[in-house]
Formats: C-alpha cells, sequence, structure tokens
C-alpha cells in the first residue's frame, strides 16, 4: 500500500534543511506522497528509509521505457481500471510479428510496412510501435542474422527478440542491445539463462508463465537475479482468458499494490481471421495490455486500431480539440456556403460528419474555443460576436467567398445582429439548432 | 508473496430481457462486468439484430449496400434474408422513411411496413423510428398497435417524446428503448420518468446513444462503463435495463467507411477498413456494457459473433 505524507515524514531526516527546494521536510513527505516529489532530490535521507520509500513510492505498475530515441514507447504508470476515473496514461503499443523462418522478401514487406505505418490523425502522429521477431526456426544463427538485418533496415523501430533458446538470445542482442529492446521468452525452465543476458545486457526481459500463481513466481525469482524491468504474460491467449488475467493483473497491482504483477503485460492477438484478430486487439487496448502482437499490419487495421487506442487513451477531463481553421468539405467552390462552428472535437466530427452527409460543398469555420460545445462556449463568452467577427476577419476568407454570408449554429441565434454589427457587409444565417438538421437546411439552400 | 485473485462481487444484476414471440431471444441477467465469468454469472450471450430499412438503402455506402442488393428494395425481402440466408437472431426495421425530410411516409403505411415484416419472419424485431421526435410520436404509436402480441422493441423514446411511446409500447406489451445523448445523469432521470408512468423498469433498454470509433467513441464508452458500474456497485435499478449500442447508423455514415482508398492510400481497402470500422465499434462497446447491438454488415457481425463466442 502506498504510504501516507505522515509515514513518510517518519523516514525522513526531519532538519528541514531545504535543499530538497520544499520548505520543511513535512511538505516535502507530502509531496512525496502525491507522487509529486522524488525522494532523490533529498540528499541526506537513510539507505534504509531510501529502500521502504522507493519501494512503496514506486508506481503501481512499473514504468519502463521500451526502444530508444524518439520512437521510444513508454508503458506502465497505469493508476485506474477504468478510464473515467483518470486518464489512461501510457497508451497500448502495437508490434508485428516477423518469423526469422521467413523469407527475405516477406521480411522486408514487413518491415517497410511498418516504416510506413505512420498516420496522422487528429495532430497525433500514429505508428506500428515495434517488430517482435520469433526465433520460429529455431536455428540460434538465422535468428541472429534476421534481428540485424531488420535492425539495419528499420533503425528506429523497437524490437522484440522472441526466442527461449538462451545461446539464440545472447547471440543476437549483441548487434541490438542499445536499443533497450525486449528479450521475451524467459519461462521457469531457461529462468537464471535468460535472467543473466537482461541484466547483463540492459534489456527488457519479456515473462512467460501459466497461469497468475506461477507467473507470480517467476517475476519474483527473476527480480531476485537482479533483473526490475520485465513485461508479462501469462500465457492467456483467448479472449476469455485474456480479459480474465489482464483484469486481475491491473487490479491486483492497483488495488492491493501486489508488486509481483506490477509489470506491463504483453499480449498476443495473432488469429487467421484478420476481423477477429482485429477485435482480439481491441479487447488488449480496452483491457490492460501495454503491447498487443499482430500477425499481419494491414493499413485498413492500423487505421481502426490507432483510432481506438487514440479515442480510449484520451483525457476524460480534458475536452478533445481540433486545429482553428477554415475546413472545406467536398469540392468547394467560391459559391459553398460557410458555416460556424466550434472546436471542441465531437462538435466538429459530429457537424463535418452531417456536412458530408448533405453531400453539399460547405466550408465549415472551426473557432478555438478551448475544446467547449457551442452552448457551453457561448455561455462562457468565449463563442461571442466579436471573437466570430474577428476570427472571419483574421481568416482572411472574405477574399475566396463570393457572397460574404455565414452560417452560425441556431442555438446561438441571439448573435446574429451582434455579428453583423461588427462584421459590416456580411450576412448572418442562423441554422438549425442540431447539427442533425444540416443536411436538409443546406440541400435547400444549394 | 502468493497470488490471491482479486475476485470482485457485486450485489446488483442486469435485467433478464426477453424479446420476440416465435422465435425468441434473451440478453443481459449478468451480475458482474461484461463478460466477467471468473467471478460472476453470465448467464446469456449479447444479441446482435441485423438492421434493415423501410425505404431502400439509398443513403448507404457501397461497401455495404451492394451485400444487401436484390433484396434491399422490399422490407420484406430484405427481412427474409437476413433471417433465412444470413441466420439472423433479430431484425431491427429502421421507418427512417417516415422522416418528414425524407419520403414522410405515414403511420399507417409504416404500421402496414411493420405487418408485412412481422407476418414474413419469427425471429424478434425491432422497430426503430426515424429519429424525429415529433413524427416518431405518432408513428411509433401506430407500428405499436400493429405489431401488438410480438414483444417486438419499440424505439426510441427520448426526452421530447416518450410518454406517448412509452404508453403506446405498454398497452401493446412491448420492450421500449429509452434514449439519451451521452450523459449517465440524463439516462438515469429518462428511465426513471419513464417507470413513473408506470411502465416496468424491467421491459426497458437504455441506450445511451451510441458514437462511432473516432467520433467521440471514448464517450460511449465511458458513459455504458459507468451506467454499467452503477447497476452493479451501486445496485441503482434505475440503470439495470440491458443497454443498446446502435453500432450501424453511426458507423455507415463517417468518412472512414465512404472515402476511397485512390483518395487515402493512407487509409488501406475501402471494404475491410469499412468492416473494421463497425467491427472495433461494436467489440469495444460490447467490453464496455452493452447486451444488444444493432449493426449492418453481415461480415462485421460474424466477426463480432465469434468473438463473443470467445469472450463467453
Amino acid at each position: 500500500m502506498a504510504l501516507t505524507g505522515v509515514e513518510i515524514f517518519k523516514l525522513l531526516p526531519k532538519t528541514n534543511c531545504k535543499k530538497c527546494g520544499h520548505p520543511t521536510c513535512l511538505a516535502f513527505a507530502m509531496k512525496l506522497a502525491q507522487r509529486q516529489a522524488s525522494l532523490d532530490a533529498c540528499p541526506d535521507v537513510s539507505e534504509e528509509a531510501k529502500k521502504i520509500l522507493g519501494e512503496a513510492s514506486a508506481p503501481p505498475i512499473r514504468s519502463i521505457a521500451f526502444g530508444s530515441g524518439d520512437k521510444a514507447v513508454k508503458m506502465g504508470e497505469e493508476n485506474v481500471l477504468f478510464r473515467h476515473e483518470k486518464k489512461f496514461v501510457n497508451p497500448c503499443a502495437f508490434a508485428v510479428e516477423l518469423k526469422d523462418s521467413m523469407s527475405d522478401d516477406e521480411i522486408n514487406k514487413i518491415v517497410d510496412n511498418v516504416i510506413n505505418s505512420e498516420i496522422d490523425r487528429v495532430g497525433q502522429k500514429l505508428r506500428i510501435d515495434a517488430i517482435c521477431i520469433t526465433n520460429t526456426s529455431g536455428d540460434a544463427g538465422k535468428f541472429e542474422s534476421v534481428v540485424k538485418a531488420v535492425s539495419a533496415n528499420a533503425p528506429a523501430v523497437s524490437l522484440i527478440l522472441s526466442t527461449s533458446n538462451p545461446q539464440a538470445a545472447e547471440a543476437a542482442l549483441k548487434a541490438v542491445a542499445d536499443k533497450k529492446p525486449i528479450l521475451y521468452g524467459a519461462d521457469e525452465s531457461n529462468a537464471d539463462a535468460m535472467a543473466a543476458i537482461a541484466k547483463n545486457n540492459k534489456v527488457i526481459l519479456g515473462i512467460i508463465a501459466k497461469g497468475l500463481d506461477a507467473l507470480t513466481a517467476l517475476t519474483e525469482k527473476i527480480k531476485g537475479l537482479g533483473v526490475e524491468d520485465m513485461v508479462i504474460d501469462s500465457g492467456a491467449r483467448t479472449a476469455k482468458e485474456i480479459l480474465e488475467a489482464n483484469t486481475y493483473i491491473r487490479r491486483a497491482a492497483i488495488k492491493k499494490n501486489f508488486k509481483a504483477l506490477g509489470y506491463p503485460v504483453i499480449t498476443f492477438a495473432q488469429r487467421d481471421d484478420k476481423m477477429l484478430e482485429t477485435l482480439i486487439a481491441t479487447l488488449g487496448v480496452t483491457k490492460y495490455s501495454s503491447i498487443v502482437v499482430l500477425s499481419s499490419i494491414e493499413k485498413w487495421k492500423d487505421l481502426a486500431l490507432f483510432t481506438l487506442r487514440q479515442n480510449i487513451y484520451t483525457d476524460p477531463q480534458v475536452p478533445m480539440q481540433v486545429e482553428q481553421k477554415i475546413y472545406k468539405i467536398g469540392e468547394t467552390t467560391a459559391d459553398a456556403p460557410l458555416t460556424i462552428t466550434t472546436n471542441f472535437s465531437l462538435t466538429y466530427f459530429i457537424v463535418s460528419g452531417e456536412i458530408e452527409n448533405s453531400k453539399v460543398p460547405t466550408r465549415l469555420a472551426v473557432m478555438d474555443c478551448e475544446g467547449l460545445s457551442v452552448l457551453t462556449a457561448w455561455a462562457a463568452g468565449k463563442f461571442t460576436a466579436s471573437k466570430i467577427a474577428q476570427f472571419i476577419q483574421e481568416s482572411g476568407i472574405e477574399n475566396e467567398v463570393a457572397k460574404k454570408e455565414l452560417i452560425i449554429p441556431g442555438y446561438v441565434a441571439i448573435l446574429s445582429g451582434a455579428i453583423e454589427d461588427k462584421l459590416p457587409g456580411w450576412k448572418v444565417v442562423v441554422g438549425p439548432r442540431e447539427a442533425n438538421g444540416l443536411p436538409a437546411f443546406l440541400r435547400a439552400r444549394a | 508473496m502468493a497470488f490471491v485473485a482479486p475476485k470482485e462481487t457485486y450485489s446488483g444484476k442486469v435485467f433478464e430481457v426477453t424479446i420476440g414471440a416465435d422465435k425468441t431471444a434473451v440478453f443481459g441477467g449478468e451480475n458482474v462486468l461484461p463478460f466477467y465469468s471468473f467471478e460472476g454469472n453470465v448467464p446469456h450471450k449479447p444479441v446482435i439484430a441485423y438492421e434493415i430499412q423501410d425505404v431502400p438503402p439509398e443513403d448507404w455506402p457501397e461497401t455495404v449496400k451492394n451485400v444487401y442488393e436484390g433484396v434491399s428494395g422490399d422490407p420484406v425481402t430484405w427481412a427474409k434474408y437476413c433471417q433465412d440466408k444470413l441466420n439472423a437472431q433479430a431484425i431491427a426495421l429502421r421507418l427512417v422513411g417516415t422522416h418528414p425530410d425524407r419520403e414522410n411516409r405515414s403511420s399507417e403505411d409504416a404500421a402496414k411496413t411493420v405487418k408485412d415484416v412481422l407476418s414474413a419472419i419469427n425471429v424478434p424485431l425491432i422497430i426503430l423510428g426515424s429519429n424525429h421526435i415529433e413524427k416518431d410520436s405518432s408513428v411509433l404509436v401506430a407500428v405499436s398497435e400493429a405489431a401488438k402480441g410480438k414483444n417486438c422493441i419499440i424505439g426510441k423514446a427520448q426526452e421530447g417524446n416518450y410518454k406517448t411511446i412509452a404508453a403506446a409500447a405498454m398497452a401493446n406489451n412491448h420492450k421500449l428503448i429509452a434514449m439519451s445523448e451521452l450523459d449517465i445523469n440524463l439516462s438515469k432521470q429518462l428511465n426513471i420518468l419513464i417507470t413513473q408512468m408506470g411502465f416496468d423498469k424491467e421491459r426497458l433498454i437504455t441506450d445511451p446513444m451510441c458514437s462511432a470509433l473516432g467520433y467521440g467513441l471514448e464517450y460511449t464508452y465511458s458513459v455504458m462503463e459507468r451506467i454499467r458500474l452503477a447497476a452493479l456497485a451501486q445496485n441503482d435499478a434505475t440503470m439495470q435495463p440491458p443497454m443498446l449500442a446502435d453500432v450501424g447508423m453511426y458507423v455507415w455514415k463517417i468518412k472512414e467507411t465512404q472515402a476511397s482508398e485512390a483518395d487515402l492510400p493512407m487509409w488501406g481497402s475501402l471494404k475491410e477498413r469499412g468492416i473494421a470500422w463497425e467491427t472495433v465499434t461494436a467489440g469495444s462497446l460490447l467490453i464496455s456494457g452493452a447486451e444488444f447491438l444493432i449493426m449492418r454488415h453481415p461480415e462485421a457481425i460474424a466477426a463480432v459473433e465469434k468473438f463473443i463466442e470467445e469472450l463467453m
């Protein structure tokens, strides 16, 4: 269990030396309890206190950086079971499996697909994060050469090296250890050797045991051998098993502070049926996996899964916003109508969707209102006549439209006169109150 | 330290709802979070209904319209195709043609369509209006009477029209969908208002409003999770009706299910993309709490049914 501020205070030097940047040891203790400060800031803390506090103040799920460079992904650090309670912290990573028994052509194709998987969606760059190279051939030399080749062709992509053979692991790691890959495949039979390799090469160890009792015993054993960074696999493969194991692991870590399972979870979602595989990945994204391994990546599948991950990992307390600008929907000409709304992403999606449904090419001016919906932004004084007028003027749109006419949401009909006063030469038209009235409204005017 | 499974049990339970007269379908009844059969009882699989319309689906994108080519010109043929060829467990007839901005079909026409469809099928029927508050309150009254004794689901009752629709569903012994807009409190309030009219809460289905993947899915996802937790952990009876995810109509109108691969090569194959969009939207809403789904594409439905099999 996490310690309270007072419990932490008892372990501090109580000198109020201020070297940590806080006025008193008690103040520092309170910050530590809230996880807003790090114990490293105290130069005088005893080794014993460090040990106790270090264990108690560690996040319930260990924070691990996977990969190196700007494409490294953070895993773990989650605090909740349900996203409405607090933001899910580190988005689940997607990896695609590459077998060392594949032909060079197949291997190159997968590597190319991963490199070219990046898609921009609502201002975020989304991509396949890693390649999981499996030692299917059983040949250590083959494994090493494929790992080297993949690493050379895709230097920025994070790697998972999957083998239960310590010799193969040792050889393959030589070329890539500095990229902080995951060595996956430590089990009850090879734990000592694999732990030693992971420790010497300072890589993350992926461990597998059948069921959560065995997994607990194995993480404790491997931690005792000096390996701190682990990702865990309970052997769950069916949807039912994955849901049960991932739920128990997350609950044990967060509600019971059970350290032996407080590690990021890796889920293998591979299926022959691509739609079913997409659904198993959906289960991983929504229910607590930190890495999902796929058998193949197709652009349509990537887009659906990236979008899901983005949706699930948004902060429920911060409205998603879209960029302020005038969006063109359809083949707009100078005659296309101009509508305006706020930049709350849901508002934007619904309004732009209805405009698309109308099949009437239309300009949609999206105004930055800090992610509030129309009525809320109006009530908060962010969607006012003068701000709308300023936005329209500064956009320069008047040079692009044949008719200076602005359609405003029906809910803010009250603003029409004031906008006309502040936008000389413009006519303001009151549109429907709800977005679903837009198709009929736009078609009637077209 | 030995691992002890952190099981959670709840005092609340989702109501079990049976629909249909000849062949029936049952959903709900669980006393745990969706598919958490490792710590409680999940007696029934979620049910998926195939969506059909009273008018040809001219506004559906090609990917899903093509599947029903040759049968979708007539709702009876379409319904029989879904039942007999696609093995639909239930059929959802959306009377979109009654909308004043569309064909503006009359209540009498709608009632006749419902009667014709009902006499052609034996699986349960869900009868949906056109989501026009005023028009639905007359259309759904007429079709409730036309479907008397068939134990259908009538929908959707909303804040602006629930009184007439709930009264008609009650008088004709149907189940009722109560829809509110993405807010647990609005949802609870509407369920309370409807039950205060004397409508049995165990005959309700809550629709917290669906959203498509990428278009507000996270809102529906979290509202559903919160409703399910209120039903189970707080034993809140007003939140215990099963939930609907009306997936098809939200998914098959967005850009991702319509934009060609030629225009957006980064998005990949349009056909698979559309099916995946419906599949992932449905799959994630099953995980968050939906017991009843309305979908359009047979391949998406088949994938989701396999997923349900694996989860049970």
